[in-house]
């Protein structure tokens, strides 16, 4: 490794020192015992800035919220033991999700490890399946080249989160410091450019396809390739869905869109992923979310084209034809060029067609509700969040209904602007993201769309949102049950309601006061857009809107686990 | 279908872990495993003996490849190889026990390597089929202790596996 300039300092300075070379302006933590000696450093310096959550686990999603919305890695710091155990939800969730992060840990003592020390725990143990990779510095030498690794490590490839836990000892030994201006892995050496041969099979592919779908993942926004993927359909004038993960990267709003897939996708877009005959998978990984039961996906022949950074995300569910190993944005850049210079054109006729076919499948309207209730129905209040915002807000979400109905009414045209756990489904995730996206986009509007239950997951960080200040709206809505759970129950559990009510819910309104915000409670269809009105013209400060939602709600379509995708289960009214 | 797998790894504190790890989250089967340094120390060669369809050990393969510390992976059973186990067997050999297990022993060359009033220690290498049929042909009440350190493999002329 090359090495320009060195002095001698403490691992904790070194630390500190590691941070500000990689130009990281937040560290989201909670200090404790072993990591004291990091904080004192911390606390002397004033280009790092920490921001103190109330939970780790708070710690964690904030740093990933950071990511996720501003495409730089997420820092978090916290103590050994507990520390790192309430931390281990937020890692887990950013590992499933592929977001590069790096967490630091404290560590007993070198000598006091294995030895069940007080908050000791085996960190590196504990977290080896829901991290990329991490690491146990035992010797203060080592520290700077292990934290440059850890950064390369989350950010080349396929992205995630990468561990350093640091024994107490090593943050006070010294060493000589001089940050490595470049990493040499023999074992690791992520590809960016994909197969030129490869390539040029998929874009004739595409160019004969008759019923070709672009389906597209998370992959595209961590790529930053949306203008590319943009410039493909639209050249192509092939339809497109953007996963869960993916939504925001072709824009919602366009005609080409046909809104997400899977169990919670529309009609046009399953009916289009089952009946293609070119599939073009950029930057998704064909979960059981998406494409349900793989024997009934596979009935229909189709080629598929694969593009995906990870080799074991290709043919891991389903077979593909032409896989293309690479950093999406740069096979895009191929392909386009590819597709550009061929003199072939798609065959305009089928293609009509196929839309025609679409247009039919659309005009279903799957997600129709009942627009006249006299109580407050959930897609509603995303509707009219989508029109208050101008459809320009970050939107964090928890896990359940009110995630599925945000993706589906939130017609995101910008990819980073939907931040939700979408591989682990963690609830609790919504604020402190939130916090995380309002902290990298300053005066930008963030709203958290949550629900009573989730909300309750990480609600202490109302705390940390009144000591920074941050503006985040909350959009509770609020039906009194865990609502996918209750769904659940009733479709396939013969309406036993078993342990899906929320009794004793808090006064949210008095909640938020209590910590110092505003809260408004909502409980009329008519009050819905005021109320809103009123919370987005509070530029600083943070408002708890509490929606009183139909109890009953289910979120269509819906296919049933284990079903095939166009087996969907469509509302009583249509 | 048994495939035998090669991994070369970083040699560092965890790297076994993270690959039996992988294995066993991942419902993997591992049938055997065997890890030392190579000539570079800082290098370990790892072989994998695990049994399943090409779907499943190609996906084994990327697996593996994913982790950070893995510096290549081969399936050696694609292609010509040899494999070789090392079996140490305690057996009882008195009196009058004595020839009789000399003799196996010979015939599958393998070597005494202790001897007491009472028992003979066999060391004896070969593939997995060869130990099997050792351990066949003794007196099975007679057998005290086996111990095998399951299966080591490389390929075979110029198949070679190199960082």
């Amino acid at each position: 490794m090359d090495r320009v300039k060195t002095e001698e300092l403490t691992g904790a300075e070194i630390v500190v020192r590691c941070l500000q070379a990689e130009g990281v302006y937040y560290v989201f933590g909670y200090p404790g015992g072993a990591v004291l000696w990091i904080y004192d450093e911390l606390f002397k310096q004033d280009k790092v800035r920490h921001v103190l959550v109330r939970h780790e686990q708070g710690a964690a999603h904030a740093a990933d919220g950071y990511s996720r919305s501003s495409h730089k890695v997420g820092v978090c710091l916290v103590t050994s033991g507990p520390g790192v155990t309430n931390a281990v939800t937020g890692i887990a969730t950013a590992y499933m999700d592929s977001i590069p992060m790096v967490i630091l840990t404290g560590q007993v003592p070198t000598h006091a490890i294995g030895e069940d020390a007080f908050q000791e725990c085996d960190t590196v143990g504990i977290t080896r399946p829901c991290v990329k990779h991490n690491f146990l510095v035992r010797d203060v030498k080592d520290l700077a080249a292990t934290i440059k690794k850890a950064f390369h490590i989350a950010t080349t490839g396929r992205p995630g989160p990468v561990l350093v836990d640091i024994p107490k000892d090593v943050t006070m030994h010294k060493a000589e410091f001089a940050y490595p201006e470049s990493v040499a892995m023999r074992s690791y050496n992520p590809v960016k450019k994909g197969h030129a041969g490869q390539v040029k099979k998929a874009a004739q592919l595409i160019l004969e396809a008759k019923r070709p779908m672009v389906y597209t993942g998370g992959g595209v926004v961590l790529s930053n390739a949306s203008a590319q993927l943009t410039a493909l359909v639209r050249m192509l004038g092939f339809p497109c869905t953007n996963t869960l993960m993916g939504l925001g990267a072709y824009p919602a709003t366009d005609r080409q869109f046909l809104g997400m897939p899977g169990m919670h996708g529309t009609y046009e877009t399953n009916m289009a992923m089952q009946n293609c005959d070119v599939l073009i998978a950029i930057g998704a990984r064909f979960d059981d979310r998406v494409i349900g039961n793989p024997a009934h996906f596979a009935q229909n022949p189709r080629k598929i084209i694969h593009i995906d950074i990870d080799p074991s995300s290709i043919s891991k569910r389903v077979k593909v034809d032409v896989p293309i190993v690479g950093n999406v944005a740069d096979v895009l850049d191929d392909l386009l060029r590819v597709l550009k210079s061929e003199s072939k054109k798609p065959d305009p006729a089928p293609l009509k067609a196929w839309w025609k076919q679409i247009e039919e499948w659309r005009a279903k309207d799957c997600l129709k509700y009942d627009r006249k209730a006299k109580i407050i129905k959930p897609q509603f209040v995303l509707e009219k969040l989508y029109e208050v915002t101008g459809g320009d807000a970050f939107v964090t979400s928890d896990v359940g209904q009110h995630q599925m109905w945000a993706a589906q009414f939130y017609k995101f045209d910008k990819p980073r602007r939907w931040i939700n756990s979408g591989g682990l489904g963690t609830m609790g995730f919504g604020l402190p993201a939130a916090m995380g996206a309002q902290l990298a986009n300053p005066g930008a509007t963030v709203a958290c769309v949550t629900g009573e239950s989730s909300i309750q997951m990480c609600l202490q960080e109302l705390s940390t949102c009144k000591q920074y200040r941050l503006p985040i709206k909350i959009i509770n809505l609020n039906n009194k049950y865990m609502g996918m759970v209750r769904q659940w129950q009733q479709f396939f559990h013969g309406n036993r309601y078993s342990e899906s009510y929320m009794d004793a819910l808090p006064d949210f309104v008095k909640l938020a006061e209590g910590y110092g915000h505003r809260g408004i409670l909502v409980e009329k269809p008519s009050d819905v857009e005021p109320a809103l009105k009123e919370a987005f013209s509070k530029k600083s400060e943070l408002v708890f809107l509490d929606f009183l939602t139909d109890q009953t709600e289910n979120v269509y379509p819906m296919v049933p686990g284990g079903k095939g995708i166009t087996e969907m289960i469509l509302s009583e009214d249509l | 279908m048994r495939h035998i797998i090669s991994i070369l790894v970083e040699n560092e504190a965890g790297a076994l872990s993270r690959i039996s790890n992988m294995f066993s989250a991942r419902g993997y089967n591992i049938e055997s495993l065997t890890v030392a340094p190579t000539e570079d120390a800082s290098m370990s060669r790892m072989t994998v003996v695990t049994q399943g369809s090409d779907d499943v050990i190609e996906k084994i393969t990327k697996q593996l490849n994913k982790l950070v510390e893995v510096v290549k992976v081969v399936d050696l059973s694609e292609a010509e190889h040899i494999e070789r186990e090392l079996m140490l067997i305690k057996v009882r050999a008195g009196a009058k026990e004595q020839e009789n297990v000399k003799r196996m022993a010979d015939i599958f060359r393998g070597r005494i390597i202790d001897v007491s009033d009472n028992t003979y220690t066999i060391e004896l290498t070969g593939d997995g089929a060869k130990l099997d049929a050792f351990i066949k042909s003794l007196d099975q009440s007679a057998i005290i202790e086996t111990v095998r350190t399951g299966a080591s493999g490389i390929g075979r002329g110029n198949r070679i596996l190199r960082a």
